[in-house]
């Protein structure tokens, strides 16, 4: 069982919570000149790494908010939380 | 061909008896423990019941013997021992469908080829339509099956009460059983014997089984594999297959190679025993549960996978109270059951949710990987066609459709249609 830290709820059971999958790879551009072999890369390809993991959880019975949380996939230990949002912003 | 046992190392009724009355000496293992070689023609990685299958299948069928099968654990300790026992090939796609109804065909005759009772109890596969609407895609379903030349049947509600007498079909339920597809040539098969049927079978033709011994590398030189080291040893070989379930992406990383798989979690559990009272393995999709009875008495309950990137071997409440409260309804006499027992699994989910078995971009380095919460009841079919597959160098005509290039070239196979989203399969 997880409990999430959500930045704005606070810490939240699992069960509020939507799984989005890994964060760990960026969509290309859809103005750019990715060819099949980047969009194939981005759509199938995963680490799938045995510990830290960087992975989106939607807050979907709470904020409603996409977090990007850093989670150990052995020991569930959860690391940092941030709002997806936030972040997009940042690195923008 | 077949192993031929010698007769003290034969299991028989006869046998048996010497044994009770101590007129034959001690039982041999059934399986030596056997040292590594420094070189073998094929390596397994991994002592799993779809390994176990390869080896046995390359030596029984293509005479290859020179093979080592490496287990980390100990032999029936994976995911061949944890998972609910059912087999059926109750599938929609071609491809998928072929391979399953492969398998149960070599089901049926298993025990009495391995000399190993596998305890094959078909005792029917019952999958619950909730709607009128899914009645539908049951039976297109059930056509598709029949069309193949494999037993379904869609059967209503009156016939369902005559069925599985105990199931619940009130009309005013949260989601009401409109009918079930129907294969009576599911059921179950005991899973660790599975393993072990396989495991002495390929001792019995040569096959080296090395347990407790982790792979830390697979050595790779231009392009081709060339061996492994386990346990700091070096071992040789030209052809290297993986077939690890849930740690696939760990072991396929240490020839360079990144999959299109997740690890999840799947859990199971079982009840005290009772008296039998469920002569099916039924499956309830409002949701997803699915219990049968072992002929011990205990309820096996399983159900969905914990939906986020694991690789502990346990799962959560959520999970157990989900699949618990499934069984309920369909099942209403369970409420006053005690869980004698839960575990849990580590499987390896792809993008469209089926298995990758086949050559991989290493040369002699062959994958079987991803085959999810579906892989036991395949087992034979995939040993027999992935040994096919090594000793020829080219995909069994079965496996041809489950290439790891498919997700390249787009030619998935999602049973489900759910897309690249391996916790949602």
């Amino acid at each position: 069982m997880l409990l999430i830290p959500c930045p704005w709820c606070g810490a939240r059971d699992e069960s509020e919570f939507t799984y989005g999958g890994s964060a760990e790879r960026s969509m290309p551009a859809l103005d750019s000149k990715a060819g099949l072999e980047d969009w194939h890369a981005f759509v199938h390809r995963r680490g799938n790494p045995k510990g830290a993991h960087r992975e989106y959880w939607h807050h979907s019975h709470g904020c409603e908010r996409w977090l990007i949380v850093e989670r150990d996939t052995v020991t569930h230990a959860i690391g940092e939380v941030r709002d997806a949002a936030n972040l997009a912003d940042e690195s923008a | 061909m077949a192993p031929a046992f010698p007769p003290h190392r034969r299991y028989s009724f006869a046998g048996l008896i010497r044994h009770g009355l101590g007129r034959a000496p001690a039982w041999p293992p059934a399986w030596r423990k056997a040292r590594p070689k420094a070189s073998y023609d094929v390596i397994i990685i991994g002592g799993g019941g779809h390994g176990l299958a390869t080896a046995y299948y390359l030596a029984r069928n293509h005479g290859i013997r020179d093979v080592l099968v490496i287990e980390r654990g100990w032999i029936g300790g994976g995911n061949t021992g944890r998972n609910t026992t059912i087999i059926r090939s109750d599938y929609l796609l071609e491809a998928s469908a072929r391979l399953k109804e492969f398998a149960l065909k070599l089901w049926e005759g298993l025990s009495g080829e391995l000399n190993y009772n596998l305890m094959v109890s078909q005792r029917g596969w019952v999958d619950l339509a909730h709607s009128d609407a899914e009645l539908e895609a049951f039976t297109l379903r059930a056509n598709a099956m029949r069309l193949r030349g494999t037993d379904a049947r869609i059967i209503d509600r009156a016939e369902l009460h005559r069925r599985v007498p105990v199931l619940d079909l009130d009309p005013d339920a949260r989601f009401p059983v409109a009918g079930a597809l129907v294969q009576e040539r599911g059921g179950t098969a005991r899973h660790d014997a599975v393993a072990w049927g396989f495991a002495r079978g390929a001792d019995a033709l040569g096959v080296d089984i090395a347990e407790e011994r982790s792979v830390t590398s697979i050595e790779v030189d231009k392009g081709k594999v060339t061996g492994v080291i386990a346990n700091g040893e070096r071992i040789a070989a030209g052809r290297v297959v993986i077939s690890v379930a849930g740690h696939s992406s760990e072991v396929a990383r240490m020839a360079g190679i990144e999959l299109p798989l997740e690890s999840g979690a799947l859990q199971a559990f079982v009840s005290e025993p009772v008296k039998p009272v469920i002569d099916a393995v039924v499956s309830y999709n409002a949701g997803f549960s699915y219990v049968s009875q072992t002929d011990k008495g205990e309820v096996v309950i399983g159900g969905q996978p914990e939906g986020y990137n694991t690789y502990a071997a346990r799962g959560s409440f959520v999970r157990i109270e989900e699949a618990a409260r499934r069984a309920i309804a369909m099942f209403p006499f369970l409420t006053g059951m005690r869980l004698m027992r839960q575990w849990g699994g580590i499987i390896d989910v792809t993008m469209d949710g089926n298995a990758i078995v086949g050559p991989s971009p290493v040369e002699g380095l062959y994958l079987n990987a991803g085959w999810g919460y579906t892989g036991f009841k395949v087992t034979p079919a995939v040993g027999w066609t992935l040994a096919e597959t090594l000793a020829t160098g080219r995909p069994h005509d079965l496996l041809a459709p489950f290439g790891l290039d498919r997700f390249a070239s787009g030619a998935l196979i999602d049973d489900a249609g759910a897309g690249p989203y391996p916790y949602a399969h």
